[in-house]
């Protein structure tokens, strides 16, 4: 039997068992795995929500917009991107998120003419904050606008760190220096590709000035050495929206789920929540509901 | 030092204090790494024995593409995990993309090359004449097999413990195809890269913590399997 053959004629035909082994191993766990997806629940009722990073890291959304949705639609599986105004938008233009929290209205503006989304209401607004070294070398107190504050900053090169990321806070940023007429570059311009949390710790440690919302500062500031130094002007209005993605256009899109969302956030009871939300941990509210930026030169002018 | 001084002492409070998020956290990445394990061992190994113990054409370049994938960047295997898996990618269907499955998807992916090419490695070393040997003593195959593992058990279990330092350590496949949502894919890594961001630094040293505890747990368990009968040998 055996020795007739070559020695090594057995580990060919092993081969050939072993892979088959292997096969069978793979086709036995897909269906496993399938069956324990889709036995977690609603699986087809799910609702994508891309938002920017401040309302999820400030806590608002998992503290106050998920239990309010939870009683109104409590079977909808919600999953909460964090991915930044500018992602947020890329997401919703092609299907892959149902309802977007941005806040960078120029690009909203865009994303609803090119009939990517059927709804964009406004649900919270707060102001952006320059920040920088207590110090303040480049006098950014004494400025009037934050076009003037920056201008200050460009005049003096001192250090500005920039997030660099396309996000709603980035873009407001470009649209001040466009303002003041400067064209930021050098070595004094340090772009971090990074969220506001990192851009703020880089800018803490570099002690260099940066442009932050008010929700994302306030929770971080005891961990920096950064001073709030210049804000509630004009051209700081910070505007939250809520868009839903068009479902027409992307028949995957969730727009019932979407739209119960939007529901939420608008309702009176939404918009108490965000104003309240914050005022116990910091002493301050982090969020303003809409009702209080009506008219908004910010909102209206895209 | 105090920041931390204190989050270390916080850390402890947490890791104490029963809070029942942390744990459910820490439990999360090891059920999808543990599992992402199982998948990658039950198809690696054999795949491996099969390509180390036979001839055929093309061979080498599968041997290559192994040693390569046992480099992947995760973040390479996230995007193309989600590339696949994403609403209007060809898996859309599956609704699998932000869930458990999309990351123990990608975690085999990232493991799979990994228990392949060690446990190919060692079985390779072994000689020609041992193999002949167990043939020639009349071994079935699967007992052949079972006695050719048994001869690269130290190997093997350096292979899994690799693999799974590889997979429950890993942060960016993860992030992308799991979205770090809270209570459903939020496991230690990405919860502590969002801890980190947002300043809770006694959070994300706790999530340390359990993290490094889990990783040589586990080491510690298959080192002591891997080390059995050193003595009388």
């Amino acid at each position: 039997m055996l020795p007739a053959r070559h020695p090594c004629a057995w580990v060919s035909r092993l081969g050939l068992a072993l892979v088959a082994v292997a096969c069978i191993g793979l086709l036995a766990l897909l269906p496993l795995l399938a069956a324990c997806g889709s036995g977690g629940a609603v699986k087809r009722d799910e609702l994508i929500v891309a938002t920017t990073t401040s309302l999820k890291d400030s806590g608002l959304i998992d503290d106050v917009v998920l239990p309010l949705f939870a009683k109104t639609a409590p079977d909808v599986t919600v999953k909460v991107l964090a991915v930044g105004s500018g992602e947020a938008m890329a997401m919703g233009a092609s299907g892959e998120a149902d309802v977007l929290f941005v806040h960078s209205p120029t690009d909203e503006a865009a994303f609803m003419a090119a009939g990517d989304g059927t709804l964009r209401l406004p649900v919270a607004t707060n102001h952006f904050v320059i920040v920088g070294p207590g110090g303040d070398p480049a006098g950014v107190k004494r400025a009037t606008s934050a076009a003037g504050a920056f201008a200050a900053i460009a005049a003096r090169a001192t250090m500005f760190v920039t997030r660099g990321d396309e996000s709603g806070t980035n873009k407001k940023e470009l649209k001040i220096w466009d303002t003041a007429g400067v064209q930021p570059s050098g070595a004094w311009y340090v772009s971090t590709g990074q969220g506001m949390g990192e851009t703020l710790r880089i800018a803490g440690e570099k002690q260099g000035y940066t442009l932050t919302d008010l929700a994302t500062f306030l929770s971080l500031k005891d961990t920096l050495d950064l001073a709030p130094l210049f804000t509630g002007s004009k051209d700081l209005v910070n505007v939250y929206s809520v868009i839903i993605v068009n479902q027409d256009k992307f028949p995957t899109v969730n727009a019932a789920a979407a739209e119960q969302m939007a529901q939420v956030l608008v309702s009176s009871a939404g918009q108490k929540a965000i104003g309240a939300y914050g005022v116990d941990q910091y002493g301050k509210q982090l969020f303003a509901p809409f009702a209080g930026a009506l008219g908004s030169e910010e909102y209206a002018t895209p | 030092m105090d920041l931390i001084w204190n989050g270390i002492v916080e850390a402890l409070r947490l890791l104490f204090g029963g809070d029942g998020s942390i744990y459910e956290i820490a439990w999360r990445s090891l059920w999808i790494s543990g599992l992402a394990l199982m998948i990658a061992v039950a198809v690696g190994v054999p795949l491996g024995a099969a390509v180390a113990l036979n001839e055929f054409g093309g061979r080498r370049v599968l041997v290559a593409a192994t040693n390569t994938g046992m480099a992947a960047p995760p973040v390479v295997v996230g995007l193309l995990v989600s590339l696949f898996l994403t609403r209007n990618g060809p898996l859309g269907e599956l609704r699998w993309l932000y869930t458990p499955w999309a990351m123990v998807i990608a975690q085999v992916v990232i493991a799979l090359p990994i228990v392949m090419g060690l446990s190919l490695a060692a079985l390779q070393q072994i000689d020609v004449g041992m193999r002949q040997q167990i043939a020639a003593l009349g071994a079935g195959r699967l007992q052949g097999f079972a006695l050719l593992l048994r001869e690269i058990k130290v190997a093997l279990l350096a292979a899994v413990m690799a693999a799974f330092g590889g997979v429950i350590s890993e942060v960016g496949a993860v992030m992308m195809v799991g979205g770090n949502i809270r209570g459903q894919t939020q496991v230690l890594t990405t919860a502590i890269v969002q801890e980190t961001r947002i300043g809770r630094w006694a959070v994300a040293i706790a999530l340390s913590i359990i993290l490094m505890i889990l990783a040589f747990g586990a080491n510690f368990a298959m080192t002591v399997v891997q080390q059995q009968g050193r003595r009388r040998a």
